[in-house]
């Protein structure tokens, strides 16, 4: 850019759906398919108008989340940078597609806007009951990187980070928003586009005749050619070898399933974001995640005005779980609150990691309805 | 054609890296209909690199792996679904989708019919037997009435699914249907599937003898591939045919010939114009 006067920045009075698009178009997303539904459908509206009005955007509505799922896939293999939005029974039926995009290292982006279950449950009511499926919904052994957001600026942050990390790591990224974050509009700045970066697939150099998908390699991301591209091999959801062929001989299934994990474990901690609120000299720590974590923020606050040293451990990556953040915060606070929408999914991995140190209290709400600041600072200052 | 045909076409298309040999019977008619895709492949004069074969799952699904294009091996069912992106993503590829019956109808029912709504620039080969082959002989949705498997062990209840009226419903450009003991007449069928704009499905109807024969009055590959021959009956012949006279026949040939313009033709379509209204 010219030196001297910057341009401005653009601004934008926007709700979380609309600013993950914003997000997606800045990270180079050029391929949605997506199936409508609440509270996630705003993000394929907006999709809808603007990817073909961009030079290489393909927008596509299927016939359902598993149809959705699986173009995302193909156009991933194809090249291109490609994503789909839904919401928990959606994201249910889905599962079986993420399973394969893990297996086959399809980059892609899947934003989940929570709502209320089991089944149907509760359409436009907010809840973060599916922070257990999103790491354990499709079946079998894989790692899994599962990203939020908790206001309207970090929609359009964190959507980036998706991309760049499954495009870094060969990997579909879930994005876990809640219907307040999806919903809520605030002002959000853009960035310019020196301000973020934007990370591509590594794609093969070598000769064709030469070139193996699954081979490992230092980081454990093979390159990644587009179909169609010179490069032709097989790609299969089956156990498969370094060329991509199907096999069951136990030391290539442990090379391809030890490769799938140890791509994203050692890299723990670039891909553990959290943010930490007057954590320093905290006593009682909040851990919190998505839209709750305002509400911790302002309990957080209000704790402090009355004498109690209160801090928040906000969590951006939800798995693999920041255990370090969490053991550092840990280190000094005499008890955690885990707030959250759900029976405790989060709060057990909390335990988890806290090994019976310190005190752990769940504060949990499944009605359908926010967690209040008063009732975190309730419980921070009963501990 | 017969040049073609005369000089094992198929080794320039084999994997050579792949090891051999395949998950195939003998006697299976899938070899006969991936022979026909190849030649009909080689008969057109297009690159390996233009060609995207996706496969679902069973003993269809497993042929991707054998031959040297660019390959994907889906999920039970999702075939046309992967395929789908990759052709909107690049539409200039020549995307083939290959299919069971279990592909086809059961799982993959809905996306089948709306491939063939959205009239997407697909060619689906769907290779029927009427049975789960590789699962182990369950019946499928196109196993006729009255006959047995190993979950219709007193004979199937259901009526059997016919994908070409299916097909044709819900608004392909191209169907047909051949079999894998009318090979010559399978190769022309693909070779004009793919070259249709929007979406084309050749239904091949291709025996299992192993699963399907065994359970059912054909002793081995031999009296299947007289049953094919025996009940094919050339589209226009059969029309000619008294009803009565139908019973235990199925129709070949062409059964729709259009020439509406792809999905993904319309899609490029539309983002010139949006480009010329941006300028």
């Amino acid at each position: 850019m010219a030196v001297g006067r910057k341009k401005k920045h653009k601004e934008l009075f926007a709700q979380g759906n609309e600013a993950v698009v914003e997000g997606a178009l800045l990270a180079g997303c050029n391929f949605y398919g997506g199936y409508p539904i609440t509270p996630s459908s705003e993000v394929m509206e907006i999709m809808a108008q603007r990817l073909p009005k961009t030079p290489d955007g393909v927008f596509l509505q299927m016939e359902d989340e598993i149809a959705s799922l699986g173009a995302v896939i193909g156009a991933s293999l194809a090249g291109c940078k490609a994503m789909t939005a839904t919401s928990g029974p959606g994201f249910s039926l889905m599962q079986e597609h993420l399973g394969y995009a893990c297996m086959v290292e399809a980059p892609l982006v899947l934003v989940n806007v929570m709502r209320g279950g089991p089944s149907t449950g509760l359409p436009t009511s907010p809840a973060q009951g599916d922070v257990q499926q999103a790491r354990w919904g499709t079946h079998g052994d894989h790692s899994v990187i599962v990203l939020s957001a908790s206001n309207v600026q970090e929609c359009l942050e964190m959507t980036i980070t998706a991309f760049n990390m499954a495009e870094k790591f060969r990997t579909p990224v879930i994005l876990l928003l809640d219907e307040i974050t999806a919903h809520t509009r605030e002002k959000i700045i853009i960035p310019r586009e020196d301000e973020y970066e934007v990370f591509n697939r590594v794609v093969p150099t070598m000769p064709p005749e030469w070139y193996k998908p699954f081979e490992e390699t230092v980081r454990g991301v093979p390159p990644m050619p587009p179909i169609g591209s010179g490069y032709r091999f097989h790609v299969t959801g089956l156990t498969h070898d370094a060329n991509g062929f199907p096999t069951s001989r136990p030391e290539e299934v442990v090379d391809l399933i030890g490769r799938m994990f140890r791509k994203i474990d050692q890299f723990l901690p670039q891909v553990s974001l959290t943010e930490e609120y007057l954590c320093e000299d905290a006593e009682v720590c909040v851990v919190a995640y998505g839209s709750v974590a305002r509400s911790a923020a302002y309990a957080v606050d209000q704790a402090r005005e009355r004498g109690v040293r209160a801090g928040l451990l906000k969590l951006k990556t939800l798995f693999p779980y920041p255990r370090a953040a969490t053991e550092k915060v840990m280190g000094h606070a005499r008890a955690i609150i885990v707030p959250e929408m759900n029976m405790g999914q989060m709060s057990r991995e909390v335990k988890r990691v806290n090994n019976g140190k310190t005190m752990v209290r769940a504060l949990n709400r499944v009605d359908g309805q926010i967690i209040t600041p008063s009732e975190i600072l309730k419980a921070i200052m009963q501990v | 054609m017969s040049e073609v045909i005369g000089n094992h076409i198929i080794h320039k298309y084999l994997r050579h890296n792949k090891k051999f040999p395949h998950v195939l019977c003998p006697g299976c008619g899938h070899g006969i209909a991936l022979g026909a895709l190849i030649r009909g492949v080689h008969c057109l004069g297009l690159e390996k690199d233009d060609v995207v074969i996706v496969a679902g799952i069973g003993c269809s699904g497993r042929l991707a792996v054998y031959v040297d294009f660019n390959t994907v091996h889906t999920t039970h069912g999702r075939a046309l679904t992967f395929a789908t992106g990759i052709k909107m993503a690049k539409p200039n590829l020549n995307v083939i989708c290959i299919m069971g019956d279990g592909d086809a109808l059961s799982i993959g029912g809905n996306h089948l019919i709306h491939a063939a709504r959205r009239n997407i620039g697909i060619t689906a080969l769907v290779l029927n037997n009427n049975i789960y082959g590789m699962t182990g002989g369950q019946c499928s949705p196109t196993t006729p009435h009255g006959s047995f498997s190993m979950t219709s062990p007193y004979g199937q209840l259901e009526k059997g699914f016919d994908v070409v009226d299916l097909v044709r419903a819900a608004g392909a450009n191209f169907v047909a249907r051949g079999t894998s003991f009318h090979a010559q007449q399978l190769d022309k069928l693909i070779i004009q599937a793919l070259q249709h704009p929007g979406f084309s499905m050749v239904e091949v109807v291709s025996p299992c003898h192993t699963q399907f024969g065994r359970k059912n009055k054909y002793k081995g590959p031999v009296d299947m591939y007289k049953w094919l021959k025996k009940s094919a009956t050339p589209l226009e012949r059969y029309e000619e045919l008294e009803p009565d006279k139908r019973e235990g026949r199925f129709p070949t040939g062409v059964f729709v010939d259009n020439d509406l313009p792809g999905l993904e033709e319309q899609y490029q379509a539309l983002k010139q114009k949006m480009r010329g209204q941006a300028k």
